[in-house]
């Protein structure tokens, strides 16, 4: 039977930084640690029910900042977790957390509650990106965490957010050097992309400032992969590094359009149960859906059967981000529907004979060349 | 002075002697229509609270740009200083070339004209063309310079230029302000003193002239008459001259602008009758009516038909908007015989139709009417003119499209329309205009000097013009430079088809005829501007422009480096699915060359560019 992924979506933030299109919350007044921690697990209990007994592979604490969860919080949902489902022996536990110095005092807590994987915003080892990009650390502050969680954790991974405005790739590659040198296993490394109904959307908007041309952004991605490569970091997805066997199984579950739970404000599930895709979105107000779940048992707001010409596109839009690509039996088995019946089969020939896809052992991947301009090439393919 | 409106039908039986009609000759933005709202609102003719701006105006295209389409007219009651009440009636017409032969006819409707020349900018293109026309239809003309009030009014140099280029007495010109108000009286005792009264016959058979027709929602089709002699009156049956066609007149009125019923219309009068008419195709402009019973002998000589001289494409941004172009076009055609379609179906663009117009102001207005009044979001191709093609068999063709174009080895020679254009340019802009001219393969005719303004008369291919003529025209005179043209015959010309090559395949809406010396020059221009437009791709596309088999201008959009979303995760499949749904709802809008699609607004802009 698929395993599932279990993500939990902590919504709150201590601050909203300008490019931050999640659903994260700032609340000045404080939070109700004790109200949102019985409602995540009551809707957690939920759907469990609903479910039956499955296997477990993965837990991932997303938000908003789960470092601001209170450690008892994580490890009653943790727990509640085991008891619902059947944990895989080597459960995959993370935990987003910032290198605040309040929250990284924490990550011993969160180890000792189950977690035994972080993922840390650094964002960018340069004070004055850090200002820009509104965080609330500085660059000794993160070496300071990475350094801290290193020892606490097994796996750890860390973000940073290049080409950004006015930087060059010389620069991003003696910074993204640094980072790769305080890197343990993992790394994610992402664009700067500008998203409707942020700060940096009105800002860029108003010409506040440009983001780097295409082509250029093109030769950093380039250059990220290099020095990545060079450090034993290989581009599994689109802007996530690995070493071998280090690969988030967590995200890799959404990439192989897999099933998972998605619990808490604004969460998002997808479970194939009796040849049915659900696709499960929650209300995205904490309080509402707080509210709720209380009523309730679940923050639901939108609960639809998706069609299988629609499984297909997903299954195809998250699988070609991988450098597996995708494997079609599994595409069709996922999507109810014949990989001819997904693929445009003169554009997948047009595709191939380009060089933006290729079949490697039966499965269909889109080269490097192909997943740098993969929103491009999906409407092409794609049927 | 000044009297009342009446309130109920007026009289009717006026004697001639009694009635004016006359029309107002302008070049746009000189004042015409805001002295023919002068003359409506200083007579009282419309009470002050019904008063708009351009009263005559009636569509909203029509107010917004300062030009009349379709004919109008109101009668005005206007107690002169000899002590009489006159019934005058203003005949507006349209100031456009395009519509010449709509303002021959509202001009033969009438037997005077106030020729209105804004007194600080003078003659201008168009003041000419329209003058001109006035003389052709025996008008008595009085010169009337408006703007007189503005700083810039030099009333004795444009006296002494409408002397010098038109050849009229100016020296009793009325001079006013139409926006002040300012001696607008004096305009109202020209038109009784210095304009004729019509003549006619009341005892004599019903004559009058059908001068329009529309189609009103309410009463069906309306018809504009000036009547020569008898009478028209509710109830008599009427015969049309042209075909012989028969009704019964349900309503006879004037306009005072409103439409305002009478018992009956007099010779020398301006109405309009109503007779269950279902179309506006059944009537005819120009044609004489006359009564049943008791005809005229003759008819009054007519006018001839008017023929489309530009044509082009219009097609639907939205295949599924074909339908309702169809009935727009059909709609159109109600209230504008001029205007001519045909389906036709095009690579590109799908399904569409191909409509001649009078001119390329026509074209823009009907265009534009289309889009307004009928929401449709369309695409048109480059205009082109219809070309004589004198195939090697002796037969001679007419070719309206250029992707119609035959095997030109089957083609003896090409001819090509020329017309005789006008412009007025001051001095310091007069090289750039003839330097355009001569880019343009024009021949001069004719250069003289008014004052501080010259006046070039020219012979150019139409062709040349109504690719972006109008455009360079303004941009190379800052705006100063007024035009005007007549057609002028056809002649012989090296011509070649162009053809446009998207990812090496043709794309027809896009080909398009040039003269042999311009032809590597405008391919190359298409090219890069379609290099500019069509956004990259996947996939790297060639662009060529092509006569026949042989390149002669060639461009490569490159491929896209970079497209990608940076996150992806559980919480954005959804958001992505659906982006790429629309995507997918998109590509119906693109056009497939190979594996390249591209999308139809790349040729919408390329279409609308003019240069």
């Amino acid at each position: 039977m698929e395993p599932l992924a279990l993500y939990l979506h902590w919504p709150f933030c201590a601050s909203k930084c300008p490019y931050c299109d999640f659903n994260s919350h700032v609340r000045e007044g404080g939070v109700d640690h004790a109200r949102f921690r019985a409602a995540l697990r009551r809707e957690l209990a939920h759907e469990a029910a609903r479910l039956g007994r499955r296997p477990l592979a993965s837990i991932f604490f997303g938000g908003g900042t789960p470092s601001l969860m209170e450690p008892e919080t994580v490890a009653a949902l943790i727990a509640d977790a085991r008891a619902h489902f059947d944990a895989a022996p080597d459960m995959e536990v993370t935990l987003e957390a910032n290198p605040t110095s309040v929250e990284t005092d924490k990550l011993r807590a969160f180890a000792q509650a189950g977690v035994n994987r972080a993922s840390l915003g650094v964002q960018s080892l340069d004070a004055e990106a850090l200002r820009f990009l509104g965080r609330q650390h500085d660059a000794p502050h993160a070496v300071a965490a990475l350094e801290k969680a290193r020892a606490i954790f097994p796996r750890l991974s860390f973000d940073l957010i290049y080409a950004r405005p006015g930087q060059e790739e010389a620069a991003w590659r003696a910074e993204l050097r640094q980072a790769l040198a305080l890197a343990a296993d993992h790394l994610s490394l992402y664009q700067l992309t500008i998203e409707p109904g942020t700060r940096f959307f009105t800002e860029h908007a108003r010409g506040a400032f440009a983001l780097p041309a295409e082509d250029d952004a093109a030769r950093m991605y380039e250059a990220t992969a290099e020095e990545a490569a060079r450090h034993g970091l290989a581009a599994y997805e689109v802007s996530n590094y690995a070493k071998p066997g280090a690969e988030s199984r967590h995200n890799l579950a959404y990439w192989r359009y897999g099933d998972y739970l998605g619990i808490g404000p604004g969460a998002h599930q997808r479970v194939l149960a009796e040849g049915e895709m659900h696709a499960i979105r929650r209300h995205r107000a904490p309080e509402e859906w707080a509210a709720r779940v209380e009523q309730h048992g679940h923050g639901a707001v939108e609960s639809t059967t998706l069609t299988p010409a629609e499984r297909g596109r997903e299954a195809m839009l998250m699988g070609l981000r991988l450098a597996e690509g995708v494997d079609p039996a599994r595409v069709e088995a996922r999507a109810g529907l014949a990989f001819a019946r997904i693929v445009d089969a003169a554009m997948l020939t047009a595709l191939l004979e380009e060089g933006y896809l290729e079949w490697v052992e039966g499965r269909l991947v889109a080269t490097i060349e192909g997943r740098v301009r993969l929103d491009a090439l999906l409407p092409v393919l794609l049927r | 002075m000044i009297q009342a409106p009446p309130d109920r039908a007026p009289m009717t039986d006026t004697p001639l002697n009694r009635i004016r009609n006359f029309s107002i000759v302008a070049h746009i933005d000189h004042g015409k229509s805001t002295l023919a709202d002068r003359l409506i609102q200083s007579t009282g003719t419309v009470a002050l609270r019904d008063m708009k701006e351009q009263m005559l105006d009636s569509m909203d295209i029509e107010r917004e740009r300062g030009i009349t389409i379709k004919a109008q007219t109101v009668r005005i009651h206007y107690k002169a200083q000899d002590g009489e009440t006159y019934v005058l009636n203003l005949m507006d017409t349209p100031g456009h070339v395009d519509f010449a032969y709509e303002v021959s006819r509202s001009l033969a409707a009438c037997e005077g004209s106030l020729l209105v020349v804004d007194a600080s900018q003078g003659v201008e293109a168009q003041t000419l063309a329209n003058v001109y026309q006035a003389i052709d239809a025996n008008h008595e003309i009085v010169p009337v310079l408006n703007k007189i009030d503005l700083p810039a009014a030099e009333p004795e140099r444009v006296k002494q230029q409408i002397e010098d280029v038109i050849g009229l007495d100016a020296s009793q010109a009325v001079e006013i302000s139409a926006k002040t108000g300012l001696n607008i009286e004096g305009v109202l005792e020209a038109i009784v003193t210095r304009l004729p009264p019509p003549t006619g016959d009341a005892k004599a058979p019903t004559k009058a002239l059908l001068v329009d027709s529309w189609y009103d929602s309410y009463l069906g089709v309306v018809i504009l008459v000036r009547i020569k002699d008898g009478h028209l009156r509710k109830g008599q049956k009427i015969r049309m001259m042209s075909n012989g066609a028969t009704y019964t007149v349900d309503q006879v009125g004037v306009f005072t602008p409103k439409m305002v019923p009478v018992d009956s219309l007099g010779p020398g009068e301006m109405g309009y009758l109503t007779a269950a008419m279902k179309t506006v195709a059944d009537t005819s402009v120009g044609d004489t009516i006359t009564d049943d019973r008791n005809p005229a002998a003759e008819a009054l000589p007519g006018f001839k038909d008017s023929i489309p001289v530009v044509w082009c494409g219009l097609y639907p941004v939205d295949a599924d908007d074909f339908d309702k172009l169809r009935d727009a076009l059909g709609k159109l055609r109600l209230n504008d015989s001029s205007f001519h379609y045909e389906q036709e179906t095009s690579l590109a663009l799908g399904l569409g139709y191909r409509c001649g117009f009078l001119g390329l102001l026509h074209l823009e207005i009907i265009q534009e009417r289309l889009s307004r009044e009928f929401n449709l979001e369309l695409i048109a191709t480059a205009p082109s003119v219809v070309y004589k093609l004198r195939m090697n068999s002796g037969e001679v063709e007419e070719l309206h499209n250029p992707a119609d174009m035959p095997d030109p080895t089957r083609i003896a020679a090409i001819e090509e329309p020329w017309i005789k254009a006008t412009v007025f340019v001051p001095d310091e802009h007069l090289g750039a205009i003839l330097t355009l001219c001569n880019e343009r393969r024009g021949q001069q005719v004719e250069l003289t000097y008014v004052g501080t303004r010259a006046m070039a008369v020219y012979r150019l291919p139409l062709n040349e013009v109504v690719f972006d003529f109008y455009d360079r025209l303004k941009s190379v005179s800052r705006g100063y430079a007024s035009f005007d043209y007549v057609m002028d015959g056809y002649a012989e010309s090296d011509l070649v088809k162009i053809s446009i090559l998207v990812n090496n395949e043709p794309v027809d809406a896009l080909s398009f005829m040039a003269h042999r010396s311009a032809a590597d020059k405008r391919g190359r221009q298409i090219c890069e501007k379609l290099k500019e437009l069509i956004p990259r791709q996947l996939f790297k596309i060639p662009i060529q422009a092509a006569i026949g088999g042989r390149v002669i201008a060639r461009e490569t959009i490159s491929a896209l480096s970079k497209d990608v979303t940076a996150k992806c995760y559980g919480g954005d499949i959804s958001r992505k699915r659906k982006l790429l749904d629309k995507q997918k709802e998109g590509k119906k809008k693109m056009r497939q060359f190979g594996k390249v699609e591209i999308p139809q607004s790349a040729f919408i802009a390329a279409l609308k560019m003019d240069a």
